[in-house]
Order: structure tokens, then C-alpha cells, then sequence
């Protein structure tokens, strides 16, 4: 199978769904000319022209609304955020009609749309740069969130969201655009609303996604050379949550870490810890446990931006403890 | 023999656009005593006095044009062909109104006549409408949208936003500003740095004008020319229609007394768009008091009807409630 990266995964997504389906489009700020700020699009514009790869003025709110148009009336536009951050001047189109545009209607206007586009930090963007909004998005009844950790996870959640008749929240990563795997050419899509167990253990379980999956991985395989078998859930999909594989997992080690790369107040981990409570109470070891971001904005200074983030050795912290290992 | 036929067309045309209008007013009239019993909820904010922009405009379209307007909905709605019925009973909230009792005032939408809401936040809808002329173009259709949104939408940045993308990409939307002069309770005057709202097209490379929005002609006038121009070459058009309503900002705010002067409101009734198109039939006698007791008769049957059809559909059952939040996937 061939070796690729994250962003040429992406690129893969974008152009069989574009050659199977001529409703698609995509539309963003750079996609074309530029071949998008992350080189997601690269060729696209080239390859299908500039009705169907359409560089947009810097004017978020706008042009997410012109995908919300394109959609009532049938297109199935898939719109590029340079990044989620910048999405926050969109927001108005997101929640308020990209999410509500079918029930608000009765049932008449489904919304077959994507906003896509990497979220939470990079290295040294500082405050408005480095936020992960995934708590903020999943909050939405409405909306389906995936957010891939891999390269074939990238390729068919991507497939998948096109495909979708609801509007779909692709959370990609700029740090994950380089990083390669395993991703075949040929068209496979990844069903929305089921994780992935990404790495078997029967000590504690690490429920995860995005970004936060290569994390996992590597404390996986530290741990296990100290004889530790952690089983990491790797949701894939944010909204709807896959509650069954986070039970099952739980059942099965009886203690849990809940990763992410937001911050924790009202985070995707709260609602996790509170699927475990609610059908996992009686199998529970330990307290779950929680690894996040500093409950600070993003600072710039190296050191003290990496003591914000999670990280392998603050998840691996977290493990031991629930596993009532002194450090 | 050709000016008797054209008479005739005319005073049709004439009547069907009083017809409109007066149904419109009607309605409205019948909406404001449902909501004082308790039978329609929430916000409502009422259209009296501008219907001569709904149907100016609207009685141009094509069925398959395209139509995005404001939270101020139950005209256009009407005029663009969805039924009294349905739209009153989703103002009661049941489950047989337009949008399953889901929606409310704010939200008729209606598919099967291209009409897409019923947006609830101001300026909201105009990226949306600039995306459906976007996927006319991109189909290499020649139908067009209209946008319709209040003046005081025109200082949101959704509007600036939209009308420089329909500008610089060249999309066939008719952007309708119904400058009412107040957005809610404040002044026009007290909101915008600039009173002649529709040279803001210029900013934005597209046509512009301004219209008399109580003359249902002039309406009709302005429009044609922005619906030739889309088909045309998807040339986009921004028309600001001053028009007045005669009642609040919506059913909890006084029709005068806060914010503007009884006497204000009294001389912008004496431009009732309905009495404006009265007059002059009368003056060229196309419109008798007998067929004007007869419209008026039959509008009135129409109203009733959809008070009494509203009145007997069911609420939603509680399974309703969580329909319509995803659509099961088929591709």
C-alpha cells in the first residue's frame, strides 16, 4: 500500500469525490491559485477550473454563507477554512444555519455540506492562532464532527463528510499535514459516528482523537515496554459520539484517560467521563482522568508552550496514576 | 382593437396585484388577532404597509427563481405562492404549517416554491442568497434570486460581504433593501453614515436604485430591469425600496409613540400602497365598488379558511422532536 501523508490523503478525497460527483466543489481563501496554505488543494484548480475550485476574498462569514446557499439549492460545496480559527467569523453560517437550516425547515432543506480546515496548535502561533474548537462545534445538534488522525482516517472521514447530506466539521491538523501512513489509492470511504481502536491493551483505556491519536500511539508503545497495555480509542467521529466503544473499552480495563488538545472546562473529555460514569459506574478501578490543555491561552515562548499542551509524558502521568503507579 | 385588449391586460395585471396586496393586509390583520388570544406565539413581526414590495417584485419571478428573505415573512411567503393555510398554521405551530410547526413566524419555508426561509438573524441570509445565485451560475442556469433584508441589515458586515462577492464574480442576485426607516426602534438616521442606502451598490460594482416602495408600479418598473439584467449576463442589482410599516417593530412594541410620532405615522398611511393602487383604478375605472366588495369578500373567505384549518390541525407529536435533525444519508 502506498506511504503518504496526511495532506496528499486529503488531496486524494477531494479529487475522486470531485471526478465522482460534479455537485462537488470546493471554495476557501488561497485553494486555488495559491494551491491552499497547507497545499491541500494542490492541482485541483488546474484539474477541474475555477467555477469548481473558487478562491474567495478573506471573508469567512461570506463565503461560508455561500456554501450554506449552494447547499439548500442542491451543490455540495465543501468549504476550506485556512484554519478553524479564523472559522470564528463564520460561526453565524455554522450554527445558526448551516445546523439548523433542516429542522428549522421541517424537514425540507438538508444542508450536504463541509467546512474543513486544521484546528488547535502548530508550534509557537501563540493565542489566536493554537485553539481547538472541537468542544465548541460537537456542542451542536445538527452537525457531525470527524476529526482523522491519520492519513487513512484523513482520506475516508473526507470521502465520507462529502457523501453526507448533513453538514459535516472536518478537523484536520497542521502538524498532522506531514504525517505519513498507509493509504490505498483506490476509493474506500470511513464510516461517520464509529471509532477506531487504534492500539489493543487490557490496562487502561486512552479515548482520544484528532491530532491527540499520535499521542496515544507513542504512550501506548512507551508503555508497553514497561509492561503497561494501554487500549487507545481513537473516536474518529466527535458528533455522534461511538458511546459503545468507549464502554466496551472501559468494561475491559476498568480505568480510563480521556486525551484531548482543548481546553478542559466544558471539553469533549467532560462528555466523555460522563458516558463512562453514567454506563461504565460499576467497573470503574479509578477516577478518570483528564489530559487537556493549560487552561490558558496559547503563549508563544517554547517552553511555556509546551508546558500548555498535552503530551506523552503528562498522558503517561495521567495512565500511572490511574493505574495507582508511583511516578 | 389593440388598445381595448391592452386595457384589459391591464386592469387583469391591476387587479391581481390589488388582489395580492390586499390578501397580504388581510392576512395580517387576521394574524394580529390570533396572536392577541393566544393562538400564535413568540416573536411576529407584521408587513402592513410594505406589501406593494412583495408583490411588485414577486409578481415578476419566475417559478423557478429563487427567494431568501427576513424574520418579516408572511407576505412574500403568500405573494410567492405558498398557501394561506400553510403558513397560518405554522404560525399556531402545527404540524400541518410549512415547516411542520418547527419554524414560526420567522421561519416559512417553503421548497416546491423556491421559497428558502425565513431567516431569523439580520443579514444572516444574504451570504446564502449570494451562494444560491452562485449555484445558478455554476449550473449555467438563467434564474435569479431575490434577496430581500431591512435597511438597518445594510451596516452588517454579511451585507458587505455579499454584495462584494456578487459583485466581483458576477451573480444573479437581486439584493431588495425595504427601507422601512427604522431597524426596530432605531432611527435609520441613527444607524447608518449614509442615507441613501442603495449607492452602496456602487462600492460593489453593481446597479443600483432607488424606488418608491408605497407604488406598486414603480416596484415592478425597477424590478424588471434587475431580473433582465441577471438573465442577461448574472448581473447582480441592488435596489433599496423605501416603504413604511405601519405597525411596530413586532407585536410587542407600539405602532407609534416610542421611537416615532403619531404624526409621522399618520402621514405615511396617507401612502397606503392598497389605497395608492385603489385610487388609480378607480380614476381609470377599471375597479368598481361592487368587485371590490367581491375581492374583499373572497379574501376575506380565504383568511377564514386558514384561521379555521390552522385551528384544526394537530401540534406536532412528541416524536417530532427529534425529526428533522440529520437526514438519513443516501449516496
Amino acid at each position: 500500500m502506498p506511504l503518504i501523508t496526511y495532506r496528499d490523503a486529503l488531496n486524494q478525497a477531494l479529487r475522486e469525490e470531485m471526478h465522482r460527483d460534479d455537485r462537488v466543489f470546493l471554495m476557501g481563501e488561497e485553494v486555488g491559485v495559491y494551491n491552499g496554505a497547507y497545499k491541500v488543494s494542490k492541482g485541483l484548480l488546474e484539474e477541474f477550473g475555477e467555477m469548481r475550485v473558487v478562491d474567495t476574498p478573506i471573508t469567512e462569514l461570506g463565503f461560508a454563507g455561500v456554501g450554506v446557499g449552494a447547499a439548500m439549492v442542491g451543490l455540495r460545496p465543501v468549504v476550506e477554512f485556512m484554519t478553524w480559527n479564523f472559522a470564528l467569523l463564520a460561526l453565524d453560517q455554522i450554527v445558526n444555519a448551516a445546523a439548523k437550516m433542516l429542522y428549522m425547515s421541517g424537514g425540507q432543506f438538508p444542508m450536504p455540506l463541509v467546512f474543513r480546515g486544521p484546528n488547535g496548535a502548530a508550534l509557537q502561533l501563540s493565542a489566536q492562532h493554537s485553539q481547538a474548537w472541537e468542544s465548541w462545534l460537537a456542542h451542536i445538534p445538527g452537525l457531525k464532527v470527524v476529526a482523522p488522525g491519520t492519513p487513512y482516517d484523513a482520506k475516508g472521514l473526507l470521502k465520507s463528510a462529502i457523501r453526507d447530506d448533513n453538514p459535516v466539521i472536518v478537523l484536520e491538523g497542521e502538524m498532522l499535514y506531514n504525517t505519513k501512513g498507509e493509504v490505498p489509492d483506490e476509493d474506500y470511504v470511513i464510516p461517520i459516528g464509529k471509532a477506531d481502536l487504534k492500539r489493543e491493551g487490557d490496562h487502561c483505556s486512552i479515548i482520544t482523537s484528532g491530532k491527540m491519536v499520535l499521542v496515544a500511539m507513542q504512550v501506548h508503545d512507551q508503555l508497553a515496554k514497561e509492561g503497561i497495555r494501554v487500549d487507545v480509542v481513537d473516536l474518529r467521529t466527535i458528533r455522534p459520539m461511538d458511546v459503545d466503544a468507549i464502554t466496551a473499552s472501559v468494561r475491559k480495563t476498568n480505568r480510563a484517560v480521556v486525551l484531548e488538545e482543548g481546553w478542559e472546562v466544558c471539553g469533549i473529555g467532560a462528555q466523555v467521563v460522563d458516558y463512562i460514569q453514567r454506563d461504565c459506574f460499576d467497573h470503574l478501578d479509578a477516577p478518570v482522568l483528564r489530559v487537556h490543555q493549560a487552561d490558558v491561552p496559547m503563549p508563544y515562548a517554547k517552553a511555556i508552550e509546551k508546558a500548555a499542551k498535552p503530551d506523552v509524558a503528562k498522558t503517561i502521568a495521567a495512565v500511572k496514576k490511574v493505574m495507582y503507579i508511583e511516578a | 382593437m389593440a388598445a381595448k385588449k391592452k386595457a384589459d391586460t391591464d386592469s387583469a395585471l391591476n387587479a391581481s396585484l390589488l388582489h395580492s396586496m390586499i390578501l397580504q393586509r388581510r392576512f395580517e390583520e387576521k394574524v394580529a388577532e390570533a396572536y392577541a388570544l393566544g393562538k400564535i406565539g413568540g416573536f411576529c413581526h407584521l408587513y402592513i404597509g410594505q406589501e406593494a414590495v412583495s408583490t411588485g417584485t414577486l409578481s415578476l419571478l419566475r417559478d423557478d427563481d429563487y427567494v431568501l428573505t427576513t424574520y418579516r415573512d408572511h407576505g412574500q411567503a403568500i405573494v410567492r405562492g405558498m398557501s394561506p393555510r400553510s403558513v397560518m398554521a405554522e404560525l399556531f405551530g402545527r404540524i400541518d404549517g410549512c415547516s411542520r410547526g418547527k419554524g414560526g413566524s420567522m421561519h416559512m419555508f417553503d421548497r416546491h416554491v423556491n421559497f428558502l426561509g425565513g431567516h431569523g438573524i439580520v443579514g444572516g441570509h444574504i451570504p446564502m442568497a449570494t451562494g444560491v445565485g452562485f449555484a445558478i451560475k455554476y449550473r449555467g442556469g438563467d434564474q435569479c434570486v431575490i434577496c430581500y433584508m431591512g435597511e438597518a441589515a445594510v451596516n452588517n458586515g454579511a451585507f458587505h460581504e455579499s454584495l462584494n462577492m456578487a459583485g466581483l464574480w458576477r451573480l444573479p442576485v437581486i439584493y431588495v433593501i425595504e427601507n422601512n426607516r427604522y431597524g426596530m426602534g432605531t432611527a435609520m438616521e441613527r444607524a447608518s453614515s449614509t442615507k441613501e442606502m442603495y449607492k452602496r451598490g456602487d462600492t460593489y460594482s453593481m446597479a443600483n436604485a432607488e424606488v418608491d416602495g408605497q407604488d406598486v408600479f414603480a416596484v415592478r418598473e425597477a424590478m424588471q430591469e434587475a431580473i433582465d439584467r441577471a438573465r442577461k449576463d448574472y448581473s447582480p442589482t441592488l435596489l433599496e425600496i423605501r416603504t413604511y410599516r405601519f405597525m411596530g417593530h413586532s407585536m410587542s412594541d407600539a405602532a407609534s409613540g416610542t421611537y416615532r410620532t403619531k404624526e409621522e405615522l399618520d402621514t405615511y398611511r396617507k401612502r397606503d400602497p392598497i389605497n395608492l393602487l385603489k385610487a388609480k383604478m378607480q380614476t381609470d375605472k377599471s375597479l368598481s365598488d361592487a368587485d371590490l366588495a367581491a375581492m374583499e369578500a373572497e379574501i376575506a373567505a380565504v383568511v377564514q379558511d386558514s384561521w379555521d384549518f390552522a385551528d384544526a390541525s394537530p401540534e406536532p407529536p412528541l416524536e417530532a422532536l427529534y425529526e428533522d435533525v440529520y437526514v438519513e444519508t443516501t449516496t
